[in-house]
């Protein structure tokens, strides 16, 4: 029998700046069998997106679909009509986007949306739309399936919505879906309840799938075979165990070993008595404080923590558990309501304002995203040689001196010297970034996400730099990611928060072993892992997850998510942190386990 | 859930009046440093100055600014706008006069140049790229930039000197048929709907090019909807807090920026109420008219608002 969807030759143009049209997908082919899933993998600027785009006939704006076929079934989608493609789209073929939130229109509810495909193409009537979607949301363990379709987006999670634009996809039975990154931009917790849905989904339907993704582990979960891609080409198609096994090619072998960073060499740790940072008792928060001088919307609560001379301490946690806000009242940016900051054994100042610039030499940020951090209409040299000014009073050649000292550290070529940040890739700017920290010689390093946004390889390249910065410059570094794997591969000691809260702290070498805590063991084992199998082996969540709900300023963050909680304890009285003999401290109520 | 929309509501409402206020006390400042004086305009220049002091007297000018302003603060919350120093007619008899006329014409002009910016606008924007979009976006330009009296003048020398189609000036008392009508407001209409069309439609492209660059716009696309069920359906719903804006903003000039207009075809409307009054100066009649103005203004700004506030689900339910 022929594939379902067969590629061939596949050509895609876009507008270059200059107004001639650039290449962007060069020759692209494969063949997907019916009811299996492929996957496409790569960078960004792969062109992964626009060939499961042009999948639809679709090419965004300023793009067009310059050469080859697509065939689906007995379709020709390259030579088919507006028209045709309209009845197309929707219907045989339906798309799952990247960001849900973006892709629910903001004004309309998500019955109107979801079902909004059957009414177009006519499959069903309203009345049988409604009740299909209501049997979707249910196989897809929406919560509150027969009312959550009356809500508008807004007024529903992300992870919900990721789960909700699966069902709109459905809902007309279509021979073909592609996923595009649709997990993306969840935490890990909750990546994994979708996986989960959209995995039997596709198994029950026995759909035909396009999965496009930058992660390896995750589509290791999902796909039947491979396509890497790379700079518009297909690098190599091969089943999904196969690529895994035995890729043929470098590119992916590169590829599969930035997916499971390894841990970087670490400096041994000079024993000091006291630590350089010392936080105690550090409360965050938003909005106006109340009769206690709490804050209203506390974001950060109660951290305490510390960081030895030459340490690296990670602090990991998922999106709104108050990560960046903790680096931001360390470094002064956020003032706290409440607790000290102390470095080298001095308190300092809860804001900028009251810090002396030696205090605020000495401890440097590094944002996530470099694009915003960097001035986009100053040059290199500038953004660099501003702080030696500043903190050291350096002019002229000497300035000059040390900021080619600086980019050779950071490994810039000089030729970025007097170019501004546009016309730097993704890893420049981020090492740029990194050598404005460093021109100040903090004695403490904040990272805050410095690898989140970058592909993986190139990701893989600075946490190569930062290790070896660590080991040259015996840097303290207290270093914010999301990601667990990057956290392991370059921390000494890992801080895990939970709405605010720390739950556990534990050193780097202990994560992969389960962790104590109910929540650290459910995000230590919510990170994919690079083999097949690995998301049907997960046993299902005892209790299901409900996210809004820890806010309560009393009893443990976790409560409403954990599966082990004991009413009357939990949800009264804020679990102590215990320390355990290996080292660990835990802050739960629960009996600890060995 | 009502609750906060409410107070969102009440705090517009209570934001306007606020600024209805100030704009009052403004008015009373300005108007008073305006040069010279109403007791020796009417007078004239062989006017005794015992004569003129007898003048002020009766017309209440001797009394101190700060207690008129009180007054005639006073008078306005009730209703009652005073008396023209030149005529002594109530002022608001005056102004009732000329504002059926001024509504008249606002109000055709609006039926005329909003669904026609509107379509321009959403057009430009569907065709975002296309010739048709650059000549659109030309136009406007161009239409911005011609001065209304150059508009006026040039649409009198061609229909009404060239071709003798349309009458000069708009003669309100001899409208019988429909076609009476037309001719009297086809002119003023036309230049009026000329200058004001542009902002409209300009402001249309932008908000619904926006919009339509959105995710769910390509997402619908990829569900099949059909071009003009993605603007309709999808898109229109999200543009409308800055269209309606745009639209009142464009209509507000309707009722106070249209002095040169109604000179120009000798329209009976209230901007030119408000000029004659300045050159009289007739103090309560220039008061009165700004006051209505800056009240028609933030009604529509307001309405424009509240607009917003109702088309966005994410500020109905909260």
């Amino acid at each position: 029998m022929a594939p379902l969807i067969e590629i061939r030759d596949l050509r895609v143009e876009a507008r270059g700046d200059d107004g001639q049209p650039v290449e962007i997908v060069k020759g692209v082919s494969f063949t997907v069998e019916r009811g299996e899933v492929m996957g496409l993998i790569g960078e960004s600027g792969s062109g992964k997106t626009t060939i499961a785009l042009a999948l639809m006939g679709y090419a965004r704006f300023g793009c067009r679909i310059s050469g080859g076929t697509v065939r689906i079934g007995d379709t020709e989608v390259t030579g088919l009509s507006e028209a045709a493609l309209r009845k197309l789209r929707g219907r045989r073929v339906a798309y799952i986007a990247q960001s849900a939130a973006a892709s629910f229109n903001p004004s309309r509810t998500i019955m109107q949306q979801v079902i909004e495909a059957a009414r177009i193409h006519g499959t069903l009537d309203e009345a049988a739309a409604r009740e299909k979607a209501i049997g979707l949301f249910r196989a897809m363990a929406i919560p509150k399936a027969e009312t959550i379709g009356e809500r508008y987006p807004h007024q529903v999670s992300g992870g919900q919505l990721q789960r909700l634009m699966a069902a709109m996809a459905l809902i007309t039975d279509p021979e073909v879906v592609i996923f595009d990154e649709p997990t993306t931009a969840l935490d890990v917790t909750t990546q994994i309840e979708v996986l989960k849905a959209f995995k039997s989904a596709i198994r029950d339907r026995n759909t035909t799938g396009i999965y496009v993704t930058h992660d390896l582990a995750v589509i290791a979960q999902i796909a039947d075979s491979i396509t890497v891609l790379r700079h518009g080409f297909v690098q190599e198609t091969a089943k999904t165990g196969m690529l895994l096994a035995s890729p043929a090619q470098e590119y992916t072998r590169n590829l599969l070993a930035a997916a499971e960073p390894a841990r970087r060499e670490r400096p041994a740790l000079v024993e000091t008595a006291a630590p350089l940072l010392k936080v105690t008792g550090l409360t965050v928060g938003y909005g106006g404080l109340d009769a206690e001088g709490m804050p209203l919307v506390p974001v950060v609560r109660e951290v305490d923590l510390a960081i030895r001379q030459g340490e690296a301490l990670g602090v990991i946690g998922e999106s709104g558990c108050g990560k960046s806000t903790l680096a931001r009242a360390i470094s002064g940016l956020a003032p706290p309501a409440r607790g000290t900051v102390e470095l080298g054994g001095k308190v300092l100042g809860p804001g900028l304002a009251q810090r002396s610039r030696e205090e605020l030499r000495e401890i440097q940020l590094v944002f996530q995203s470099a694009d915003t951090a960097l001035n986009p209409r100053v040059s290199i040299g500038e953004i660099i040689g501003r702080p030696l000014t500043f903190f050291f009073g350096l002019k002229g050649a000497e300035r000059d001196r040390r900021v080619r000292e600086l980019l050779d550290l950071t490994h810039l070529p000089a030729s970025v010297l007097n170019r501004q940040p546009g016309d730097l890739s993704g890893g420049q700017k981020q090492r740029v970034n990194l050598a404005r920290a460093l021109a100040a010689k903090p004695r403490l390093l904040l990272c805050d996400e410095v690898t989140s946004a970058l592909d993986t390889l190139v990701a893989a390249a600075i946490l190569d730099l930062l290790a070896e910065l660590r080991k040259e410059l015996g840097l303290t570094t207290m270093f914010i990611s999301h990601d667990l794997k990057t956290i392991r591969a370059i921390c000494d000691q890992v801080l895990v928060l939970y709405a605010g809260r720390v739950v556990e702290t534990l050193p780097a070498s202990a994560i992969s072993a389960r962790g104590h805590h109910p929540y650290a063991k459910l995000l230590f084992s919510s990170v994919p892992a690079l083999h097949q199998g690995w998301l049907d082996g997960l046993a299902a969540p005892a209790m299901p997850a409900s996210a809004t709900e820890a806010q309560g300023r009393e009893g443990c963050t976790f409560f409403h998510r954990c599966e082990l909680r004991m009413e009357g304890t939990c949800d009264r009285i804020v679990p102590p942190p215990r320390q355990t003999p290996e080292g660990l401290t835990v802050a739960c109520h629960h009996p600890l386990e060995g | 859930m009502t609750g906060s929309i409410g107070t969102l509501l009440l705090g517009r409402l209570l934001a306007a009046i606020a600024t209805l206020w100030f704009v009052a006390t403004m008015v009373f400042i300005i108007t008073n440093l305006l040069p010279g004086d109403v007791a020796q305009e009417l007078l004239g220049q062989s006017a005794t100055p015992e004569a003129v002091a007898g003048l002020r007297k009766s017309l209440g000018l001797d009394v101190p600014p700060f207690e008129r302003y009180l007054t005639w603060l006073g008078g306005l919350v009730r209703g009652d706008a005073g008396r023209s120093l030149v005529n002594g007619m109530p002022v608001g008899d005056l102004i009732g006069s000329r504002l059926g006329n001024s509504l008249l014409l606002a109000g055709i002009t609006a039926l005329v140049a909003v669904p026609l910016a509107l379509a321009l606008g959403i057009a430009a924007a569907v065709k975002r790229g296309s010739i048709y979009d650059r000549a659109i976006g030309m136009g406007t330009v161009l239409a911005v930039s011609v001065p209304e009296f150059l508009v006026a003048s040039a649409a009198v020398l061609v229909f009404a000197v060239h071709l003798r189609w349309l009458p000069a000036l708009s003669q309100l008392g001899r409208i019988e048929t429909f076609w009476d009508g037309f001719r009297v407001f086809a002119l003023p209409v036309m230049t009026l709907t000329f200058v004001i069309m542009a902002q409209m439609a300009r402001m249309t492209r932008a908000a619904l090019v926006d919009v339509l660059s959105s995710s769910y716009i390509e997402m619908a696309k990829l569900k099949g909807a059909s071009a003009a069920r993605i603007v309709v359906w999808h898109a229109l719903p999200n543009a409308i807090g800055p269209i309606a804006n745009a639209i009142a903003f464009s209509l507000s000039f309707l009722l106070g920026g249209v002095i040169i207009v109604e000179t120009i075809f000798n329209y009976p409307g209230i901007a030119k109420l408000m000029v004659d009054g300045v050159a009289t100066r007739d103090i309560p009649l220039v008061q009165a008219c700004a006051m209505l103005f800056c009240g028609a203004y933030l009604l529509l700004v307001t309405a424009a608002d509240v607009a917003a506030i109702l088309a966005n689900p994410r500020l109905r339910h909260r």
